[in-house]
């Protein structure tokens, strides 16, 4: 059955604070090279047939994310 | 006067809402999120709680209940509708109110009396404050900070649309210390802190929350 990916992640200008705390605990691990953390939601998503991108573009961002604060990514199989 | 209070599973403070619409002097109508029927209540109050768990996010699946829809509707027809905590976050989602409601900026849940500045003393549910006036009402959220991206924060202030702001500290990181929103006619309105929890002496740090659902006995009447 094929599988698409949906990928939601806070817009850039939205600060993320639970991001920031993986970020200090890297740190904290001695990770020092890792300069920043953005933590976002995968979903994957088995559809019946041929998955129809207009479609899933518009379950994205419709419920996956909330596009005033989230960007969504979307990978087919065909991708 | 018919004021409904909508129970989505997961809602906490469904039952405090009806219990200030009562000291109010209006009818409490309770109302199930799954049901199409409105019951011809005259508003509506969206409560806190955890609707479905916070699951996806705060307040996104009780959004497309089949009862928010309807509440959609009327809403854009001039009903007047509250939303208080997770009734605000689903105010948000369901595209009714400006900007979003995020993870606290310090990730800690808080819960405290909050002092808070009435902005707008002219919507359905504020206009027997006055503007400018100091009330305290708990605040109890962990996912209570106001967002936007710049550009609409700016339009968000411009059109004057924040109605409540924190006063004597942020609990949440909210930005411009924005508590609630109202929209542009000014029917709808959402905050993050708990008037119904500050209804009567013997329960809540204050009185201060009640003038939410008196006012809005003066909104409906004058429509």
């Amino acid at each position: 059955m094929p599988r698409v990916v949906v990928d939601v992640v806070l817009k850039p200008e939205i600060s993320d604070p639970q991001g920031q705390a993986v970020l200090g605990a890297l740190g904290r691990l001695g990770h020092d090279g890792v300069r920043s953390v953005r933590q976002g939601k995968h979903f994957v998503l088995e559809v019946d047939g041929t998955p129809d991108r207009a479609e899933l573009q518009q379950i994205a961002e419709t419920l996956l994310a909330n596009p005033v604060i989230e960007d969504v990514e979307l990978r087919l199989p065909t991708d | 006067m018919r004021i409904g209070v909508i129970t989505f599973p997961g809602s906490l403070d469904d039952v405090d809402a009806v219990r200030a619409v009562r000291l109010a002097g209006a009818e409490p109508v309770a109302l199930w999120h799954a049901s199409h029927d409105l019951e011809d209540v005259d508003a509506v109050v969206l409560p806190g709680g955890f609707s479905y768990g916070d699951y996806l996010r705060a307040g996104a699946i009780a959004a497309r209940a089949p009862l928010v829809q309807d509440v959609v509707d009327r809403a854009r027809s001039g009903m007047p509708v509250l939303g208080i905590c997770n009734g605000f976050q689903v105010l948000c989602e369901a595209g009714l109110l400006p900007g979003a409601l995020t993870r606290n900026g310090h990730l800690h849940f808080r819960n405290r009396d909050q002092a808070l500045r009435i902005q707008r003393a002219d919507t359905a549910w504020t206009q027997d404050y006055e503007a400018g006036q100091r009330i305290v009402v708990p605040v109890k959220n962990g996912e209570g900070r106001y967002v936007a991206a710049p550009a609409d924060l700016d339009r968000i202030e411009g059109e004057g649309r924040v109605a409540v702001r924190y006063l004597e500290g942020n609990p949440n990181g909210s930005m411009r210390d924005i508590a609630g929103v109202t929209s542009e006619n000014g029917r709808v309105v959402g905050l993050m802190p708990h008037p119904e929890h500050a209804v009567e002496d013997l329960t809540g740090p204050s009185t201060d929350g009640l003038g939410f659902f008196t006012s809005v006995l003066k909104a409906v009447v004058s429509a």
